[in-house]
């Protein structure tokens, strides 16, 4: 089982600690064993030098040069089609549930309950089907 | 006579004492406008009017949360755990209370906010009348005295069965005639009042909106 996500200049990485944690931005440069250059103008992260510690690297590249300047960045992303990519991930669309169920009211909790219990109703009532 | 000026007036002096926080004393010294020597003095001192120790009744300090017509979690109680409507704050700063009584048992009822939890949910009450109920409405009624027979002081204290006056019978009626209007016109309201509030395994109480 070789790697296959490299840090490399273009990988695509999530932010995991930090204030800007929860966003995702590209690796630019690599300063040295621990740390590396990353820049996210689409995804509103500042150009900085972060350890690696604090990022997670993704499946996803982009086609840059080292160094890029944020405005050719931007049109890579853009060329890539790298948010949508990334919001299609279901790593990305378990971080947004996530985020969702902390905001849910007492209210919606109720809702939820219910909605599954509508949910395994059917599922049984199938199952009941199948099984005759 | 002396010649007075038309526009004399009265040299006064007024030391007023404030208290102000617990220990500071601070004292306010206005005086008048002084013109010529005044013509007139009171026969006796003019005394400065004493501080007034009368209790003074401020308006009930309510969360900011909680409101006519927000859901509540009761949390303590006999109906702890229910899911009811707020109603008003009353003057003593306990909150009026209904469950809607057919939806969850809870009548109207007095709650203090200390044992609730406010939900964000918000149900538009603007259309129940509850200005005649305050706190006297739910004061005790005071039970005739009971000759105190040997045998019944022996007989000790048997629960007396709670009896529920048909006035109270007949306003939770009319309370709730307006209030569960409201409350179905919000899909899946009743079921929520119906329903009980409790924790479970997965739940971080400290980590969850209400």
């Amino acid at each position: 089982m070789p790697f296959t996500r490299y840090a490399e200049v273009g990988r695509i990485v999530l932010v995991n600690y930090g204030p800007e944690s929860g966003k995702i931005a590209t690796i630019v440069d690599i300063v040295d064993q621990n740390k590396c250059l990353i820049d996210g103008p689409e995804s509103g992260v500042a150009r900085q030098v972060i350890p690696f510690s604090r990022i997670a690297l993704t499946d996803l590249t982009v086609k840059i040069q080292r160094n890029a300047r944020a405005k050719t960045l931007k049109a890579a992303w853009a060329e890539a089609e790298t948010t949508t990519k990334w919001e299609a991930t279901s790593w990305a669309k378990k971080l947004s549930m996530k985020k969702k169920r902390a905001t849910l009211t007492d209210f919606d909790r109720f809702k939820v309950m219910v909605a599954k219990k509508q949910k395994s109703a059917i599922i049984a009532k199938k199952m009941e089907e199948l099984s005759a | 006579g002396l010649a007075c000026n038309a526009n004399h007036r009265e040299l006064r002096v007024i030391y007023r004492i404030v208290l102000v926080n617990k220990s500071l004393i601070k004292m306010v010294a206005a005086s008048g406008k002084s013109g010529k020597s005044p013509r007139y003095y009171p026969a006796e001192d003019v005394k400065a009017p004493k501080p007034s120790y009368k209790v003074k009744q401020n308006a009930p300090k309510v969360r900011k949360s909680i409101t006519p017509g927000t859901v509540l979690i009761l949390l303590a109680g006999r109906f702890r755990g229910s899911r009811v409507v707020c109603l008003k704050a009353l003057e003593s700063g306990l909150l009026l209370v209904s469950g809607p009584y057919k939806i969850n048992g809870v009548p109207i009822r007095r709650v203090s906010q200390a044992y609730v939890i406010a939900t964000s949910t918000k149900i538009d009450v603007s259309k129940v009348d509850v200005s005649k109920f305050n706190d006297e409405y739910f004061s005790r009624a005071n039970d005739p005295k009971v000759a105190e027979g040997e045998d019944e002081f022996f007989a000790g204290d048997a629960p007396k069965p709670a009896v529920v006056s048909d006035q109270r019978k007949a306003d939770q009626k009319a309370v709730d005639a307006s209030l569960l209007k409201a409350v179905e016109a919000v899909p899946m309201m009743e079921g929520y009042l119906a329903a009980k509030f409790s924790l479970s395994d997965n739940d971080r109480p400290h980590k969850m909106l209400f």
